[in-house]
């Protein structure tokens, strides 16, 4: 992966969250959280400083940050697109619904496609089951999804702000 | 509640949220201020009725009119026909599917008729983002009557005598777990809620955490009197925003009303409630690994003894239970140990509160007395299989349990019932199949599920349910052995066995519970190179038959990899090097044209 040079001011601020919680080595997980909210991210540069911050080793911070599948070293996509493979959306054809996403954006799951607009994950249950299967894109939800309608639901995305158009 | 003459009830779960019930609450109050009621009718988001797979839900007290699948176009109607004119919207009241009666209260419909709420009983009721509505329905009752009439030992023995057990999977005695921690000595102890919740496809314990908050801070703080714990944390996944956000509305309240922080209605106890987030790792649900989790390292589970009990959370005594084992303490208090224990079988009291979903008409959370029938709970409340079609199996336990037959349709549900039938309680999620699942595409489902889980600290469950799963995946790409499924079951025992947490202890169940129930299936896929539920793409083409197809160019237009060629008004033809197999050629075809060879 290739080295970034963090800013000063980003610096700074992963130094004022370590601070929030005392600098404890015990409050890393609290950290990281804060941290990829602000970031939206947690590469090796930053586990670096928190690392530091915290006074313990950057492995450590490493161990942490991949044992938890929240947190990302990798950036996310404009619109992350979340597939739920939960066992209710799996029964139901999430498979399908997934393999669909990965052929249109030709990415795989993980991935972030070149243009940087899109990202695929999937998770496990969205706590919407009732709307099985279910994707959902940054904050917003749909439910009921077929493969069919793939290719509207990435169309929503593509002109760069997304339309009003309704979840479920 | 205050001057107002009626309230809206909005359904505020997780589903109905998805399905724009933010908007119809939104709408509500906008029109009725248009109309000059707002001081007249109060509008509510509350948690999950449970009713999901007719959401968004709309309740109207006090007449108690359910309202379903409402969007927010139908929001003006309900104001001026309901709220102004007095009068039902019909259409938008539930139909029951087998009378076609239309029914007006939620008690009538036979989704609730045979549930009893314990856990649940504020959940769609109550607004939980008002203390004081909890508060009107009982709430933080039991917990004075703790601090006013009951010794720590006494509350205790009504926690036994009620013989609630651990709702978190394992089935643990409630007051047992909280008599051992009470009786060992230390200054500082911790109770610890676990809201990890990572069994993919259940959404119970979140829902209570969103509908109820306060019952679970209410049976905390009784916990903590009990054991003589002045801190508890609650465990939660940072992806769970809703349920959060509740807790912390619910923990500023309860601060604000002096039933948290110090010397809490005037007694000399005193307790706090902090959070902890979780980061997406189902082992992290195991009380060792949440505890490693809790102190900022990776969750990974450790070896017991010694149990969180002597030494948990920072290395003190601390008394980890499940949400819904919480949501059921303040209950137990204010009513009694013999009205629980009145409800249930022998050795399993009270309720359960079960995510249904799957192949099911009402797919939606619900609580029921232990001892129900699984076929009461599928055809009676469940409604059913969908579209009509066979039911073949429910699977209960999440990743640790299994699938079960007809047979067991008639089974009481208890914990000790399904361990013996091969599955478990688990933690609540129940999945209901039906012809079209193949059993052994279940079963790698899970195993996935487990590999990805897995902390990777012992050799058999990191290493094992890799081949196991490899195993499944040789089978469902037509490429297995009868020699395979003795692999399977052998190695499934020696993981069992041999691993260190209850993850890998249980992690084969789901292929155990398949081959037993489902070997018919299991060796289809391996002696006749066909899966009979028609899933396993390898196994499968589509072909068209030229006899049957009219060449209407539905399909062609709905193939989504261009794998369908014909002329119109003349037979197709599916080239099956480039069919995907997604199957919408077949669901499309309107003259049964289109085989599944
Ligand atoms: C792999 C694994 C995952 C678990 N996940 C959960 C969970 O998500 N929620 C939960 O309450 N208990 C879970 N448990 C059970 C806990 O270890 C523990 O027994 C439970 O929280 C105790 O509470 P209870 O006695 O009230 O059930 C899990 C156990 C294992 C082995
Ligand atoms: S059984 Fe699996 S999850 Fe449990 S400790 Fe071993 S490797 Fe980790
Ligand atoms: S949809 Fe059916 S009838 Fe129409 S062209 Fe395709 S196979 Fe033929
Ligand atoms: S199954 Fe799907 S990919 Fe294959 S021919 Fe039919 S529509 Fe096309
Ligand atoms: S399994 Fe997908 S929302 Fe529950
Ligand atoms: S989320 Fe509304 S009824 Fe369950």
């Amino acid at each position: 992966m290739p080295k970034i040079k963090l800013a000063e001011n980003t610096i700074n601020q992963i130094k004022e969250i370590c601070a929030q919680f005392d600098n404890q080595e015990g409050e890393l997980i609290n950290v990281l959280h804060q941290v990829q909210n602000k970031l939206g991210y947690l590469p090796a540069e930053v586990q670096e400083v928190i690392a530091k911050e915290l006074k313990m080793s950057l492995a450590k911070v490493y161990g942490v940050v991949t044992f938890y599948s929240f947190f990302t070293m990798l950036p996310q996509g404009e619109h992350p697109i979340s597939i739920c493979m939960g066992t209710a959306c799996y029964v139901r054809g999430a498979e399908q619904v997934l393999t669909e996403f990965k052929r249109q954006l030709n990415i795989e799951v993980g991935q972030t496609s070149p243009d940087g607009k899109f990202s695929l994950s999937s998770l496990r249950c969205v706590g919407a089951c009732g709307l099985a299967p279910v994707v959902t894109v940054g904050e917003k939800v749909y439910g009921r999804v077929s493969p069919q309608q793939v290719s509207k639901i990435i169309a929503e995305y593509q002109q760069g702000c997304p339309s009003e158009a309704k979840s479920a | 509640m205050t001057d107002y003459k009626m309230h809206l009830l909005v359904c505020g779960g997780t589903g109905c949220k998805a399905s724009q019930s933010e908007q119809i609450k939104n709408n509500f109050k906008n029109q009725l201020q248009e109309v000059g009621l707002e001081n007249d009718v109060q509008v509510i988001h509350t948690g999950c009725f449970g009713f999901c797979e007719q959401g968004p839900i709309v309740k109207v007290q006090p007449d108690n009119t359910f309202y379903v699948s409402v969007t927010p176009d139908d929001t003006r109607e309900i104001i001026n026909e309901h709220i102004v004119k007095g009068r039902q919207v019909d259409h938008l009241l539930y139909t029951d599917p087998n009378t076609k009666v239309q029914i007006t209260e939620s008690k009538n419909m036979d989704f609730y008729k045979k549930q009893v709420r314990i856990a649940l009983r504020n959940c769609g009721f109550i607004n939980p983002e008002n203390i004081e509505e909890y508060i009107g329905n009982d709430g933080y009752s039991a917990l004075g009557k703790c601090l006013e009439e009951l010794t720590p030992e006494s509350a205790i023995k009504m926690i036994m005598d009620s013989g609630l057990r651990g709702r978190g999977g394992g089935g643990f005695p409630t007051g047992l777990k909280w008599d051992i921690t009470r009786k060992v000595e230390n200054e500082q102890k911790y109770v610890v809620c676990n809201a990890d919740e990572g069994d993919p496809g259940a959404f119970m314990d979140r829902s209570i955490l969103e509908g109820d908050p306060h019952t679970v801070i209410e049976a905390m703080a009784i916990c903590g009197y009990c054991i003589g714990a002045n801190k508890g944390l609650v465990y939660i996944r940072a992806e769970y925003p809703l349920a959060i956000q509740r807790l912390k509305t619910a923990l500023t309240q309860a601060r604000e009303y002096g039933l948290l922080g110090e010397n809490i209605l005037g007694s000399d106890f005193s307790f706090e409630i902090e959070i902890r987030y979780g980061a997406g790792a189902f082992v992290c649900g195991e009380e060792t690994a949440l505890i490693h989790s809790m102190e900022g390292k990776r969750g990974e589970p450790t070896f017991k003894p010694p149990f969180p009990s002597q030494e948990g959370y920072l290395g003190k005594p601390t008394n980890v239970n499940n949400v819904e084992t919480f949501a059921n303490i303040p209950p137990i208090i204010t009513k009694g140990a013999d009205w629980f224990s009145s409800i249930g079988t022998e050795k399993s009291k009270g309720t359960k509160v079960f995510a249904l979903a799957g192949k099911i008409n009402n797919v939606g959370l619900i609580e029921v007395p232990m001892g129900i029938t699984l076929r009461e709970v599928i055809y009676d409340i469940g409604g059913g299989i969908k579209n009509g079609k066979e039911f073949k199996s429910v699977q209960t336990g999440g990743p640790s349990g299994g699938c079960l037959t007809n047979d067991f349709l008639d089974t009481p549900i208890d914990y000790d019932n399904l361990l013996a039938a091969g599955s478990m309680m688990g933690s609540g999620g129940m999945i209901v199949m039906d012809e079209d699942d193949c059993m052994v595409s279940i079963a790698k489902f899970y195993l996935e599920f487990t590999l990805d889980e897995s902390c990777g600290k012992c050799t058999p469950c990191r290493i094992g349910n890799k081949r196991l799963y490899e195993i499944l995946e040789k089978i469902t790409d037509g490429k297995g052995t009868p020699e395979d499924l003795t692999k399977l079951r052998m190695l499934s025992h020696v993981i069992k066995d041999s691993s260190l947490c209850g993850l890998g202890q249980t992690s084969p169940n789901p292929i155990l519970s398949t081959l037993d129930n489902f070997m018919h299936e299991y060796e289809a896929h391996v002696n006749d190179g066909k899966c009979p539920a028609g899933q396993c793409k390898a196994l499968l083409q589509y072909v068209i038959t030229d006899e049957k197809c009219t060449g209407c160019t539905l399909c062609f237009r709905n193939c989504p990899v261009g794998a369908i060629s014909g002329e119109k008004r003349n037979p197709h033809y599916i080239d099956q090097s480039l069919c995907i197999k997604c199957g919408a050629c077949y669901d499309k075809c309107k003259f049964d044209a289109i085989k599944i060879a």
